[in-house]
């Protein structure tokens, strides 16, 4: 048994990325930023709001939170749908309590179906980010370019017909094709939130800006996925907290959050406390994504 | 194909040799640091997918890429903050892409051992010339980046071929960190060379507490105390020495809600005064010294 000769052809080893989408450093290298009024931290929760048709698709892939037993699935339409009734206006409450503002990654489906919330959600200070169309809207290399084009087009077409221009992109399940920055580029987005990678915001090669919003971090990936608990969460975003403070140069604490998850009875309190938390804290500074850019842009 | 791997015999844990580490330490503590790079859009091996969606997978891959813009340095200060040098599973394509991380291992008096070429490189399929080739490879790119000669391995994503074992102790490595069947040094059966397996570890590896266990970064410290306490106790009770492995990635351990947390399990193990803290390859010539031509 060989296996092709190719198979030990290392042709993008070489100094930097074996790709051209961005450039590499090392936070530590880079001219420290600071945030408004001279806060360190900023403390970015983006809140995803979400509608999954009873109709899954699998094309290109099933996002996470989508349906699950044979149709018609009740129990996780309504169980998302209880997120967006309930867990959304928790956390505006909870929001409006701690004196923070904060990102909504908002499906189109979401501003055509529900508009009042897109308004309370705007005349609260809070900022809409663009996410995709419905749950259905998934996107990852092979779907077509002319397709994922139109999806972009009508999120934006939905959140505009709500009055709303977004600046900021959040794909679901911050999945990308190969064409996604480029296309979100051309659609006149000045940042994306998908790529994982940093604790700063950086700019691509095309121009666009990725504003990192760590999974590692989400309410999804502690409660849901690795089952810890709200109290535990709590503990790890403070310990996530301290040490981003620490280190003595701005940074991005990004939370990101799930009405149907973090917005339950027995989390909310755990949550609120947690906000207030953050409040109390001298170094914190509440930024919505589109802030945390400019602020970043300007010391660039 | 074999049902047994025939590396080693069964040894029970009584009646191991009888030694102990420089000071009398019973245990030895080393540092496993992945430096790793995964490739955004590697081709394809016919045995393991390398990314478990289309290219580019961008969790997956900007996940670890994590590791090289932001959390190295973090998992590293934190290292030498409290005197545990790395001994470093390399992918040695890091020294061609991102030169600065293995310096800066260079700077801190690290040890590096092959981790392959690329994490998304596997061995699987490959024939003995091949295999020949990226052990060649890994040898001439440390020397080059380092100045250090490679003294072991860690297969690239822990694939290996019947070969590999006899192979590497032919190129005069040292150990292996690929056989979890001990929490002791042990000699390996190779045709040539003499190679020992240095105990690595999955049970207490940053990946195996966070996506395996699901371990909030506690718990994953919590573990590594209870395991470092365990192996202290045991060594010393035996006067045969234990060997506890912390295997990292900085893009998990680095990350802010954990980095604190672990930080706290260094400061206990430095302060605990049972450990000798090591580099891999002290700790294999302090064995080999230790049980002479009994290996």
């Amino acid at each position: 048994m060989s296996l092709d000769p190719s198979y030990l052809d290392y042709p993008r080893r070489r100094e930097g990325y074996d790709h051209d989408l961005y450039p590499w450093s090392s936070i530590f290298d880079r001219k420290a930023v600071a945030w408004p009024g001279g806060k360190s931290v900023a403390v970015w929760c983006v809140v995803s709001l979400e509608w999954f048709p009873m109709t899954p698709s699998d094309m290109p892939f099933r996002a996470p939170g989508h349906m699950v037993t044979p149709y018609p699935d009740y129990r996780h339409y309504t169980a998302r749908e209880y997120g967006t009734r309930v867990g959304t206006y928790r956390l505006l409450d909870a929001f409006a309590k701690a004196g923070a503002v904060a990102s909504f990654a908002v499906n189109g489906a979401i501003a055509r179906r529900y508009p009042q919330l897109v308004r309370d959600i705007v005349e609260a200070g809070h900022e809409i980010v663009a996410h995709s169309t419905d749950m259905n809207g998934t996107i990852a290399t092979g779907l077509a370019r002319e397709a994922e084009e139109a999806l972009i087009a009508d999120s934006l077409a939905a959140l505009g017909e709500a009055g709303v221009r977004p600046r900021g992109w959040h794909s679901i399940a911050r999945s990308q094709s190969w064409n996604t920055p480029d296309l979100l580029k051309a659609a006149g987005f000045d940042y994306m939130c998908d790529w994982a990678n940093d604790d700063l915001p950086y700019r691509w090669s095309n121009g666009i800006v990725n504003i990192p919003l760590n999974h590692e971090l989400s309410d999804r990936q502690i409660l849901t996925v690795q089952q810890q608990s709200v109290d535990s969460y709590v503990e790890q975003m403070q310990d996530a907290f301290r040490w981003l403070a620490g280190e003595g140069a701005g940074r991005v604490l990004p939370l990101h959050l799930t009405p149907y998850i973090v917005g339950l009875p027995y989390r909310i309190d755990a949550f609120e406390r947690l906000l207030g938390w953050f409040a109390a804290q001298p170094q914190a500074w509440f930024a919505r994504g589109d802030a945390i850019l400019d602020a970043w842009e300007a010391q660039q | 194909m074999r049902a047994d791997p025939e590396l080693y015999d069964f040894q029970p844990y009584r009646g191991r040799p009888n030694y102990l580490w420089p000071g009398d330490k019973p245990v030895a503590v080393w540092v496993a640091p992945n430096l790793e790079y995964y490739e955004i859009d590697p081709p394809a091996n016919p045995q393991r997918k390398s990314w478990g969606k289309p290219h580019p997978d961008v969790v997956g891959f900007s996940h670890r890429d994590y590791g090289n813009r932001v959390a190295h340095w973090r998992m590293a200060e934190a290292m030498s903050k409290h005197g545990f040098p790395g001994s470093v599973s390399l992918s040695v394509a890091l020294c061609q892409h991102h030169p600065d991380i293995v310096r800066d291992g260079v700077e801190r008096g690290w040890e590096f051992f092959s981790h392959g070429i690329y994490n998304t490189r596997y061995t699987y399929g490959m024939d003995e010339r091949q295999e020949r080739a990226i052990i060649e490879d890994s040898i001439r790119t440390v020397r080059e980046a380092t100045g250090q000669t490679i003294r072991g391995w860690l297969a690239p994503a822990l694939t290996h071929t019947e070969r590999t074992m006899d192979l590497i102790a032919e190129y005069g490595l040292d150990y292996t960190c690929d056989l979890y069947h001990d929490d002791q040094v042990l000699p390996v059966k190779t045709k040539t060379g003499r190679l020992v397996s240095i105990p690595y570890s999955l049970e207490v590896n940053d990946h195996y507490g966070f996506f395996v266990y699901n371990m909030s970064p506690r718990d994953y410290a919590d573990t590594l105390i209870r395991q470092f306490e365990r192996l202290a106790a045991e060594g010393a009770a035996s006067g045969s020495g234990t060997v506890m492995c912390i295997p990292l990635h900085a893009y998990l351990i680095g990350q802010p809600h954990r980095i604190g947390p672990f930080e706290d399990v260094l400061r206990h193990i430095a302060a605990d005064g049972r450990a000798w803290i090591a580099r891999a390859g002290e700790i294999v010539d302090h064995h080999q010294a230790s049980v002479g031509g009994a290996a």
